[in-house]
C-alpha cells in the first residue's frame, strides 16, 4: 500500500511544511543502539529524519531485554544494527537507512559519520564517547549527548569547537572505563526519557529551532522528579 | 568561626552521604567544597561534577550562603 504525505499529518503544525522538507534531506547518525539508540533511531525515523546510520556492533542478549526497544526474544544472539534497521524500515520505508554492525574505534568513526549533519551518542562507554566528540569535530557536526544510570539521565549538545565532555567527565586521560552504570543497571522508562530529550534537540539542532543545551547540562533524577538545566561554562 | 547555611543535594550513588538537614546544612564560613566532600566522608573520586546554583564549579569553590550544591558521580550508560 503506498503511504502519501499523510504520514506526517500529526507533525504539523508543531512542524512547518519546511522544516519537514528539512527533516527529509537531513542525514545523522546514531551510534550506539541500545536503550538510548533504539528509541532515538525509531523517533527521528517517525518524525520524518530522510536518513539514518545506525551503528552497534553488538549482539542482543537477554539483559537488553528490559529496555531496549529493538530487542525482541527471538532475536536474542543477533546484530542489533541489522535488527534497528528492519525496524526503522517496517515503520518508515522512505527514509534511507544504512546499517553498520561494527564497533566504534578511533580508526573508523570518522568515515562512518562525516556524511552526517549530526550523530547522537548513545554509546555505554566513556572512552568511546570522547573518541566519538573527536570524530565528530573532525567532521564539523554537532553531536548530542545522552547518558544513563538507574534512574538518572542527562542530555547535552555539543558543536565542534566546544569543550565538550571534558566539562562533564575531566581530562580524558584520567576517566573511568564505565560511569555508575555497572552498579546501578539502567530503567527502560529512565533511558526512553532520555532518548526523547535527545531526538528533541537533535530535531532542534537540524531546524535550527528553540533553545539548545549547548554547554549546558540537562540532568534528571527520576526518585525525587529532578529536572534540572546546569551551566556548563 | 560564624556558621553558615546551605542545601545540599546527592545524585545516585552519592547518595548514602547525604547528611540530615541537607536542605539547611550548617557549614563553617569559608568552607570549600573540597572541605565539604572530605567532611561528608565522600570519596573524592567518586565525584565528577559539582555545581553551585546551578552552574559548575571545581573544588575549591567557597561556599556562601543560602548555595545549593549539587554533586554529581560519572553516568556513561546508554
Amino acid at each position: 500500500m503506498s503511504i502519501g504525505p499523510e504520514r506526517y499529518d500529526r507533525n504539523f503544525d508543531t512542524m512547518t511544511r519546511a522544516q519537514q522538507a528539512k527533516l527529509a534531506s537531513s542525514r545523522v547518525a546514531v551510534l550506539g543502539l541500545g536503550g538510548l539508540g533504539g528509541g532515538v533511531g525509531e523517533m527521528l525515523a517517525r518524525t520524518g529524519v530522510g536518513h539514518l546510520t545506525l551503528i552497534d556492533g553488538d549482539l542482543f542478549e537477554a539483559s537488553n531485554l528490559n529496555r531496549q526497544l529493538f530487542c525482541t526474544e527471538d532475536l536474542l544472539g543477533t546484530s542489533k544494527a541489522l535488527a534497528a534497521e528492519k525496524r526503522i524500515r517496517a515503520v518508515n520505508s522512505t527514509v534511507q537507512v544504512t546499517a553498520k554492525a561494527q564497533y566504534a574505534g578511533s580508526a573508523n568513526l570518522y568515515d562512518m559519520i562525516k556524511e552526517s549533519h549530526l550523530v547522537v551518542d548513545c554509546l555505554d562507554s566513556i572512552h568511546a564517547r570522547f573518541m566519538l566528540q573527536e570524530a565528530a569535530q573532525k567532521a564539523q557536526i554537532p553531536l548530542v549527548a545522552g547518558a544513563i544510570a538507574g534512574v538518572t539521565g542527562q542530555v547535552t549538545v555539543i558543536f565542534p569547537e566546544d569543550k565538550g565532555y571534558e566539562l562533564i567527565y575531566g581530562k580524558k586521560e584520567h576517566l573511568p572505563a564505565k560511569g555508575i552504570e555497572s552498579r546501578t543497571g539502567n530503567i527502560s522508562y529512565c533511558a526512553l526519557l532520555v532518548a526523547s530529550i535527545q531526538a528533541s534537540e537533535s530535531i532542534k539542532v537540524l531546524l535550527g529551532r528553540g533553545e539548545i543545551l549547548r554547554n549546558k547540562l540537562l540532568i534528571m533524577e527520576l526518585w525525587s522528579n529532578s529536572f534540572e538545566v546546569m551551566d556548563l561554562v | 568561626m560564624a556558621k553558615i547555611k546551605i542545601a545540599i543535594k546527592l545524585f545516585v550513588t552519592l547518595a548514602p552521604y547525604l547528611p540530615e538537614n541537607a536542605d539547611n546544612y550548617e557549614v563553617e564560613e569559608g568552607t570549600t567544597v573540597e572541605t565539604l566532600i572530605k567532611n561528608l566522608k565522600i570519596p573524592s573520586d567518586a565525584v565528577k561534577l559539582i555545581f553551585v546554583n546551578g552552574r559548575k564549579q571545581d573544588e575549591t569553590c567557597v561556599l556562601k550562603p543560602g548555595d545549593r550544591l549539587g554533586l554529581f558521580p560519572p553516568v556513561g550508560g546508554g
